[in-house]
């Protein structure tokens, strides 16, 4: 393909900004080793943005926005208006997987096991009283339960919650990033990403990774300090399994009408089912995150898959 | 954990072989000491607040676009020019000798007076921090701290595996008979007590300072204890009255060993600091800073000596003084009219930071995304104590923004309390823990160049 320029856009006003600009970069980098024929630029999401996009207008943008208005389809509805070319799924896409409820409900329908949540509104508790709303999700719900702000990534907000008395901070810390929770059953099991790629010959999932956090929940320090939790990929799951948890990861790409990467994590509890939990549509990038290792277990680089989305013609 | 040998695991399957990773192949070689430099989310929301939409009232940075750029050109040109080969060369590990009498005119300046052969220059007082602790302090060694105390200290005690404990402060400062108590109950736990570490002037992050007599208390119970107290001044000539508060090296030679610094007076990029020790200890901290370093820049040092010889340095911190006491007035007249009732705060007569306790059930630690959301950032209090204890408090800063941005960082942040408020009333969270966002063991306030 002849000369292309990229622009690699991350940062933004997230609570995953620092994520996102490390995913950025590194993504950057790999397009410049496997392309050096390409001019790769970098630029952060503000205010300059949109001018720099009409004076220097590249061939192709690589959106690694994590979080609210990278994932939630906003910028890339943006993208779609100046008819940029962008790697990735379009927004109306986007708004179907970066909310939890909606993707799970989507999902769920679809035959796949979603555990059972509820999501509730902070008015609502106010309204309603929250010992008695908290009363009657625990009811149904029940204990241990996994508390989380309804759009967001990187586990910001999580809870792992085990008794009543444990509940209320867990709510204040998911409404800490927002105004609406899910709170769903928690299923034990061996904790696996699949990450899913379509370069044109339809999606196909790259071998699954398994997480072994030191602790109980796969949180913020667990994700991003190199050590302190343990990969295994390909997961050390059964042909059966691992063919289950590729195919709801490709099921869920294919049933949210994602486009070119996406990546599904779910559970494999203890009697070989497959959960589905949530799905990426712009994927951790960094050097600890999950779609590298798989991409790299594929015997693949990321400069070779991201530049296969954008040399593919649409 | 995962059980990964259940029903869907571990069997015939085709990775069923693979090997774990843990993406650090140095992770079983490191010190027990580096298991607290670790990734934490309330660092990584600090990523938001260098932006220029947010309001940052969670920097330390200080406002160097105070002195005359033009000024600091000519004097840098001057110090390669004129001085050149012993500028760009290696220097004496204890600091270049002009530089440590001019030193002492500084430090006339708070009723300090020594000898040029007691200081050693150091890379910020941050680094004479280090040395002393290192020249001090075993691992499970006592170092008794102000509550709050400063992060930077926090993180080099913990660093040489102290036993740091928190004693308690009033709007005087280290309270001293909490500071007897203390000694008194590590002694009786068979500990070793090494160090009193104490900011008398314009605490950071409390914003309060010690008045004379209780200097003298805390001096008294050091030296019956036969304590060194570790005084660190770095804002000392920064108070917005009167003349600046006498310190504690000033009334004991021996016992105290004083940290002063340029970086708050001059520009905190040149990183020129040092510590006035009494000889014994003068002559460890020199030794173990050519292990560190070697020595300090001397290109540095004689920029920072050319300013002194050659600039009206101490109208330059008059001048310092006067920006920061209209930012601070900024910041205490906009607390005082938008913050909801029950939210209290220090009165800074000087330096940077007003501490702040929330109303009873608010946790600053879980409310800082929200914070970030409405984009205004602070430092919540749990980063500035080693046990847990802050979580109702923040440190704001006033050093950086100018007065119509703190104002209307002040305006978001009151509205970000109310939000808080209405959901600690909601969920009854009075002393509600943080969730995900505990900050014990992380690294949990920003690195030194945020705003």
């Amino acid at each position: 393909m002849t000369h292309q320029h990229i622009l690699v856009l991350s940062g933004g006003l997230s609570p995953e900004r620092d994520v996102s600009l490390r995913s950025g970069r590194r993504v950057a980098e790999a397009l410049r080793t496997t392309r050096p024929d390409w001019e790769v630029s970098e630029a952060d999401v503000d205010a300059g943005l949109l001018p720099s996009l009409r004076d220097h207008r590249p061939d192709w943008v690589v959106p690694l926005l994590h979080g609210a208005a990278g994932e939630d389809g906003a910028l890339r509805d943006v993208l779609e208006t100046l008819d940029v070319s962008f790697v990735g799924s379009q927004s109306s896409a986007c708004r179907l997987a970066f909310d939890k409820p909606v993707a799970s409900s989507l999902i769920s329908s679809t035959g796949i096991a979603v555990p059972e949540f509820v999501v509730l509104p902070q008015a609502t508790f106010r309204e309603l009283g929250a010992p008695m709303v908290m009363e009657a999700v625990a009811e149904r719900i029940g204990f241990p339960m996994v508390v989380k702000p309804t759009r967001g990534g990187s586990a910001l907000g999580v809870s792992i919650v085990h008794t009543a008395q444990d509940l209320p901070p867990a709510m204040v810390s998911a409404f800490a990033y927002g105004d609406t929770a899910m709170i769903q059953r928690f299923v034990s099991g061996t904790e696996v990403a699949v990450s899913v790629i379509d370069a044109g010959d339809g999606p196909r999932a790259l071998p699954a990774v398994e997480i072994v956090p030191e602790g109980e929940l796969y949180d913020y320090h667990a994700r991003y300090t190199a050590g302190t939790t343990e990969f295994f990929c390909p997961a050390r799951l059964n042909t059966d399994t691992t063919t289950a948890a590729h195919d709801v990861a490709v099921t869920a790409h294919v049933a949210l009408g994602l486009s070119d990467l996406s990546r599904t994590d779910v559970i494999v509890d203890d009697d070989g089912i497959v959960w589905f939990l949530e799905v990426n549509v712009a994927p951790g990038m960094t050097e600890t995150s999950l779609m590298p290792q798989a991409i790299t277990a594929a015997g693949l680089s990321m400069g070779e898959v991201i530049a296969a989305f954008i040399a593919e013609e649409r | 954990m995962s059980t990964p040998d259940s029903t869907g695991a571990n069997s015939t399957g085709t990775g069923s072989t693979s090997a774990g990773s843990r993406l650090d192949p140095w992770v079983d070689s490191y010190a027990t000491r580096a298991k607290n430099l670790s990734a934490s989310a309330i660092r990584a929301l600090f990523a938001v607040a260098s932006r220029p939409e947010v309001v940052s009232l969670a920097g330390g940075m200080p406002y160097v676009q105070a002195l005359s750029m033009d000024d600091m050109a000519d004097i840098a040109a001057q110090v390669v020019r004129d001085r050149g080969p012993q500028a760009l060369q290696y220097g004496s590990g204890q600091g270049d000798v002009a530089l440590r009498e001019q030193i002492l005119d500084v430090t006339a300046e708070v009723g300090v007076q020594a000898h040029p052969d007691d200081i050693v220059v150091t890379t910020g007082s941050q680094m004479a921090l280090d040395l002393v602790t290192r020249t001090f302090c075993d691992p499970g060694d006592v170092v008794l701290v102000e509550s709050p105390s400063y992060v930077g200290a926090l993180g080099v005690f913990r660093s040489y595996e102290c036993d740091v404990i928190h004693v308690a402060m009033d709007d005087d400062g280290l309270i001293p008979e909490a500071l007897q108590e203390a000694i008194d109950t590590a002694r009786a736990m068979g500990k070793s007590v090494k160090l009193i570490y104490t900011i008398p002037s314009f605490h950071n992050p409390a914003g309060v300072t010690q008045p004379a007599h209780r200097r003298a208390q805390i001096l008294e119970i050091a030296q019956r204890a036969g304590i060194a107290v570790l005084e660190d001044d770095p804002y000392g000539l920064l108070g917005f009255e009167g003349a600046p508060p006498r310190a504690l090296r000033a009334d004991d030679d021996q016992g105290v060993i004083y940290l002063g610094s340029f970086s708050k007076t001059i520009a905190s990029g040149l990183r020129v600091g040092w510590a006035i020790a009494p000889h014994g200890v003068r002559e460890k901290l020199v030794l173990a800073a050519e292990a560190a370093t070697l020595c300090p820049s001397n290109y540095a040092q004689l920029t920072v000596s050319q300013y002194l010889a050659t600039q009206p340095w101490r109208e330059q911190i008059k001048s310092f003084q006067e920006v920061y006491r209209e930012r601070r007035d900024a910041m205490l007249e906009s607390l005082q009219a938008m913050m909801p009732a029950g939210t209290t705060w220090t009165i800074p007569a000087g330096g940077f930071y007003t501490w702040v306790t929330l109303p009873e059930g608010l946790d600053a630690t879980a409310m800082l995304p929200r914070a970030i959301t409405e984009l205004v950032a602070y430092v919540p209090g749990t980063g500035f104590f080693v046990d847990g204890q802050g979580s109702a408090n923040m440190r704001l800063s006033y050093c950086y923004p100018d007065p119509d941005r703190i104002r209307e960082g002040v305006r978001r942040l009151s509205t970000v309390v109310e939000a808080e408020l209405e959901i600690a009333r909601t969920f009854g969270t009075a002393n509600g823990t943080p969730g995900s966002l505990s900050a014990s063991g992380e690294s949990s306030t920003p690195a030194p160049d945020l705003a």
